[in-house]
């Protein structure tokens, strides 16, 4: 035991990596079952009723692609499949391009559905929680122009749109501050628009008690809770595609754990650490 | 004056927005949307100051021949650049920095989003390394913590289902998992909200009412 309590920590990394990217090459395909949080996810989004018209918040930025996007596709397409309308916000200075890009490439799945008609990404506000109160006075004071540059006013899909009353449902998706939280509290709470969120790994604790209380209709938790819903909604994507490498990644940390232990509970009487 | 002019700002403004919550009128509600305006541009002069503020700072090092220097001057000419192409790729149309094919769309997919989750991709192999080195269990109360995370980490992830497939459903990693996520992860979550719920409003009522007032020049 003594070699692993010296081991250069390089050699960790090394493990990891070829852990993580050797399923991304060859995949594993560990079956997958989905939880009863992301079952609630797609039946709230089946519930809202065909045609009409969807807030989604895309709070995020590239540092949490593989946890935000593959949410944000799968929520996309199910809203879409449904000939919903979806209007888009970001609360994140640095999301709005990868909002952007990410919506337009699924949209582009539904050949008939067209910018400003079907959906629509009126970009980045800043102010935080003021933002979010601000739309409840009305979306377009709070967005006078699209990501675009284009006047909101003007898009056929903003015609029926005023204020939160407009929505039956608000997809958040989010990696942190501005994001769940605040729309709970500022959005749900005060103007009591149902919601369901999709949130990072790390924070999904965090939102069990909104979960609890119906504040949150449903939750997807991190790149697992993505590629629950893939499965639940009969999709392979990204997030399916990584959830063997995170499978590993997970192991080899308990690994990790136990054997950083047993190395200093075997280490002979006086070492140092 | 020069602290009672923004003390009593500050409570006037706070009691009228806790109003606004109410007491849905116009006569309130009109004034409430304003200052929520308001406030919304307050916050986007912010970034003007937090771009200053990143200039100022680093130019001080550079100046100073400051340990690690060169990655300041690299900071602030990174800066420069972003901010002077996206002022010139704004000016022909309304919006234009922000659509496909400009200077700024391409910094922002080609060195901004690579840097972002190449930086959050390295948490893996930091938290491999911290949890082999660091997370040592010396308690009771670390054991137990050490095991919860351990059901956790693995009843989240396929493999973990697999790994005990062949005990009783309730036994199994995934279940398990759940159970600690619903009743006493939950547990404990709802009771630091309330405590934290109930700071937020004693601090805001003690900023109202004046007794609060670190953010006038940072004394209390």
């Amino acid at each position: 035991m003594q070699w692993l309590e010296r081991l250069d920590r390089r050699w960790i990394f090394v493990v990891m990596g070829l852990l993580v990217l050797g399923p991304l090459i060859k995949p594993l395909y560990l079956p997958l079952s989905v939880t009863e949080h992301v079952r609630a996810f797609a039946a709230a989004i089946d519930r809202v009723p065909n045609g009409s018209t969807v807030l989604m918040s895309c709070d995020y930025d590239p540092s949490a692609i593989p946890e935000m996007v593959p949410m944000t596709r799968t929520a996309m397409r199910q809203l879409l499949s449904k000939d919903c309308k979806i209007v888009i916000t970001v609360l994140w200075n640095a999301g709005p391009g990868l909002v952007d890009s990410v919506t337009h490439e699924t949209a582009r799945e539904f050949p008939g559905k067209r910018y400003g008609v079907d959906w629509i990404n009126l970009g980045y506000k800043s102010g935080n929680e003021a933002v979010m109160v601000l739309m409840g006075q009305g979306i377009a004071n709070a967005f006078p122009r699209d990501y675009s540059g284009g006047d909101t006013r003007s898009y056929p899909i903003m015609h029926r749109v005023r204020d939160y009353s407009s929505f039956p449902l608000l997809v958040n998706i989010s990696a942190g501050y501005p994001g769940t939280k605040e729309w709970v509290q500022q959005v749900q709470a005060r103007f009591h628009l149902p919601m369901v969120a999709g949130v990072t790994a790390v924070s999904a604790p965090e939102f069990y008690p909104y979960l609890q209380s119906g504040q949150l209709q449903g939750l997807l938790g991190g790149m697992a809770g993505a590629a629950e819903y893939e499965k639940a909604r009969g999709e392979k994507g990204t997030a399916t595609r990584g959830m063997d490498a995170q499978s590993l990644g997970h192991v080899f940390v308990a690994l990790c754990i136990i054997l950083g232990n047993v190395v200093r509970r075997t280490r002979p009487a006086g070492g140092t650490a | 004056m020069k602290r009672e002019l923004p003390l009593l700002t500050t409570a006037l403004i706070g009691l009228f927005m806790i109003l606004s919550f109410f007491v849905p009128h116009e006569w309130v509600s009109v004034p409430a949307d304003f200052l929520q305006a308001t406030a919304i541009i307050l916050v986007a002069f912010g970034y003007v100051l937090g771009g200053a503020n990143v200039l100022r700072v680093n130019l001080d090092a550079v100046s100073k021949r400051a340990p690690g220097w060169p990655y300041k001057v690299l900071l602030v000419v990174a800066l420069l650049v972003t901010v002077i192409i996206g002022v010139l790729d704004g000016i022909p149309r309304e919006g234009g920095f922000l659509n496909a094919g400009t200077r700024s769309k391409w910094i922002y997919d080609q060195v901004y989003s690579p840097m972002a989750a190449t930086l959050f991709a390295l948490l893996a192999f930091f938290i491999a390394s911290a949890a082999f080195r660091a997370f040592r269990i010396r308690t009771a109360e670390a054991a137990f913590l050490a095991i919860a995370a351990l059901i956790v980490m693995l009843g989240r992830v396929p493999i973990g289902d697999r790994m005990t497939a062949w005990l009783p459903h309730a036994f199994q990693l995934g279940t398990m998992q759940q159970w600690i996520m619903d009743f006493p992860q939950n547990a404990a979550k709802r009771a630091i909200l309330i405590g934290a719920a109930l700071g937020v409003m004693a601090t805001g009522l003690r900023v109202i009412l004046g007794v609060e007032r670190s953010y006038l020049s940072g004394e209390e």
